[in-house]
């Protein structure tokens, strides 16, 4: 390379060297790559430290070039906390998937939120369980098929799919939640502005930002990477609408 | 906090974590040990530190996780349902190897069961509790003032060992108050900077990740062996327990944990001055248990035989057996559910099991 070439785009400074491994067409890459480019640009690399989840991303401490802990299913806001509370100068910041978050960690998450602690989650929602094979989630689509709601979830029996993000804005104290999707180049570019934003919030020492991001699931929802990509788009943004839901720079204006 | 202070145990115990360097306490209110957490929610503050109430008891131990990943000192206390949540963060702390102290302040069980005074969860504090290959460090104080000083041995052995250790002490010496004296300076030398496992942020170095995952067995076995490694050091080097009267003059040779081996200790006195003479083995250390030394004393010519006594319908009788070895009869007497043997009770089973009349 000569010396007057000029890097258009290279590994954020926050990803290792280390091959994913996910699936073909999976979204988990690209979130962590939009995550580790916030870093990069904020500065934080060297004084974050992440929470990996259990379920498809556990082994995202393999992907990260930033301390890493390892929490047990669904605790992962209950380790940031602990964590922040000590060290409130370092940027900590949790990455969940819907099972995680949404079923066994929904008091976690709850609570964390409403004590309003100064972390970051990202909150990845591919309506299923994709790490133990695709059984339902509590996001799964109403009549989506998993591999325990075989004929389609039936809402009359385990009634509809949360909206985490809603949810949580219901409390008043989280400062900052919305909801993103990366199923499109254009909904990717916004999704790392909104991500960009909740960890700068965390800099400037907001409390609780979370930002759901719809990810799709090829493997699981037994579809090609592109028809996957689109079903994000059709099926669950109607649902699922994308927006941010609490600001604290928009109630200041 | 020089000098003599008159103080209820769940008190002397927050006070001493204090001492122990400690600036960070998780907790959710049971009965009988809230008061450490109503003791530290101001105490804490007054030292430049913080308490979180947190949601449960399994958050609790996950933030102790979280807390503890810092490398700063940390604890938590409770009572027996709490601990019981607490269970899946201890596993995953034991696998990750942090170092953490939490306080049992038993009560009688299981289910809700009851709020007074117990010793039933010997099993779950000494054989495990959580799932996997790993050990807890078990002490079990019988006195305000031990309790106070264990606490800080306590901080000092996770450090040292960089594993959970757990306090046991029963209701009793929770609510009980008791003149406590506590060291005179405050211990602030475990600096996480300077440790080379605690996450401090990879600005100059490699990160660094703190986990129990090991998808490759081979991986796994080599973490489990080097837990095992630290508990046979544990066993080497962190055996305590405490005899009481003990001498060849001796028929029977009581053993007895915690507030039970105090009780022990008045129907001892009292048998001594009827002429008969019984000495008291108690451990300290449930993990690593005494298990040498319980051999010894069983083996002295002069013992007829080993008498346990608990507050729970017998666990560490089994321990007793397992380290008697036959070497002489051992017997148990308890009561449980809260309900604490006198020492008329002791002594009758003493004389009982000598063959004496009541
Ligand atoms: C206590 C406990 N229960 C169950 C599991 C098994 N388990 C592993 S991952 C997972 C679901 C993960 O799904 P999700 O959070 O949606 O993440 P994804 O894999 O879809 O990214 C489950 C149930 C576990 N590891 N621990
Ligand atoms: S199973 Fe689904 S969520 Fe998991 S890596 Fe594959 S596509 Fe991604």
């Amino acid at each position: 390379m000569s010396n007057d070439s000029t890097v258009i785009f290279k590994r954020p400074e926050s990803l290792s060297e280390n091959i994913t491994h996910y699936c073909p067409g999976c979204t988990h890459g690209v979130i962590h790559r939009i995550v580790a480019e916030s870093l990069d640009e904020l500065g934080l690399r060297g004084r974050a430290v992440g929470v990996a989840p259990v379920g498809c991303a556990v082994l995202i401490y393999n992907y990260f070039n930033t301390d890493f802990m390892e929490a047990p299913h669904g605790r992962a806001p209950a380790l940031a906390t602990g964590f922040k509370r000590c060290r409130p100068d370092m940027i900590v910041f949790t990455y969940q998937g819907d099972g995680d978050l949404a079923s066994i960690g929904m008091g976690e998450i709850v609570h964390a939120a409403n004590r309003g602690e100064k972390i970051t989650v990202i909150f990845v929602n591919n309506a299923i369980y994709g790490m133990t094979g695709g059984q339902m989630a509590p996001t799964t689509m109403p009549n989506q098929k998993t591999t325990t709601t075989p004929a389609g979830r039936d809402v009359s029996l385990v009634g509809y799919p949360i909206r985490v993000a809603e949810l949580l804005s219901t409390l008043r104290t989280p400062s900052f939640v919305a909801r993103v999707a990366v199923h499109t180049p254009m909904h990717i570019v916004n999704a790392k502005k909104i991500i960009r934003k909740a960890f700068r919030l965390q800099k400037e020492g907001t409390c609780f930002t979370l930002v759901e991001v719809l990810s799709s699931c090829p493997t699981n929802w037994g579809m090609d990477p592109s028809a996957a990509t689109k079903w994000v788009g059709d099926v669950m943004k109607p649902y699922y609408p994308l927006g941010i839901f609490k600001d604290p720079e928009r109630e200041e204006a | 906090m020089a000098g003599k202070k008159l103080m209820k145990g769940n008190e002397a115990i927050g006070e001493a974590a204090i001492c122990a360097g400690v600036r960070h306490y998780f907790a959710y209110p049971i009965t009988p040990q809230s008061e450490v957490a109503e003791y530290l929610c101001w105490r804490l503050p007054e030292v430049g530190g913080a308490f979180v109430q947190a949601e449960s008891e399994v958050a609790v131990g996950n933030m102790l996780f979280g807390a503890a990943s810092t490398g700063l000192r940390t604890f938590t206390s409770s009572s027996s349902p709490g601990i019981s949540l607490m269970q899946e963060a201890i596993s995953y702390m034991a696998g990750a190897h942090l170092p953490v102290v939490l306080v049992n302040i038993i009560r009688g069980g299981p289910g809700l069961g009851g709020i007074l005074p117990a010793q039933g969860d010997y099993f779950q504090a000494v054989k495990g509790g959580g799932h996997g290959d790993y050990r807890v460090g078990v002490l079990a104080p019988s006195s305000v003032q031990e309790a106070v000083d264990l606490m800080i041995l306590a901080f000092d052995l996770a450090d040292k060992y960089r594993n959970p250790m757990m306090l046991i002490g029963d209701g009793m010496v929770g609510q009980i108050m008791e003149s406590v004296e506590f060291p005179e300076t405050n211990r602030e030398d475990n600096d996480p900077i300077k440790s080379d496992w605690a996450l401090t942020g990879a600005l100059n170095r490699k990160p660094r990740v703190v986990k129990s995952l090991f998808l490759n067995p081979d991986l796994l076995e080599e973490n489990c062996l080097l837990l095992e490694e630290k508990y046979k050091r544990m066993k080497e080097n962190e055996i305590r327990y405490e005899l009481y009267k003990v001498s060849d003059k001796n028929r029977l040779l009581i053993a007895a944990f915690g507030t039970m081996a105090r009780i022990c200790q008045t129907a001892i006195d009292e048998l001594e001055r009827e002429g008969v003479s019984v000495g008291l083995f108690r451990p300290i250390s449930l993990f690593p248990f005494p298990e040498k030394e319980i051999y010894a004393e069983a083996g002295k010519k002069n013992i007829e035989k080993i008498l346990t006594i608990e507050m729970s319908v017998g666990q560490m009788v089994e321990d007793i057996e397992r380290c008697v070895k036959g070497r002489k009869p051992v017997e148990f007497f308890g009561h449980t559910g809260g309900i604490v043997p006198t020492p008329n009770e002791v002594k009758d089973k003493v004389r009982e099991s000598l063959g004496l009349k009541k």
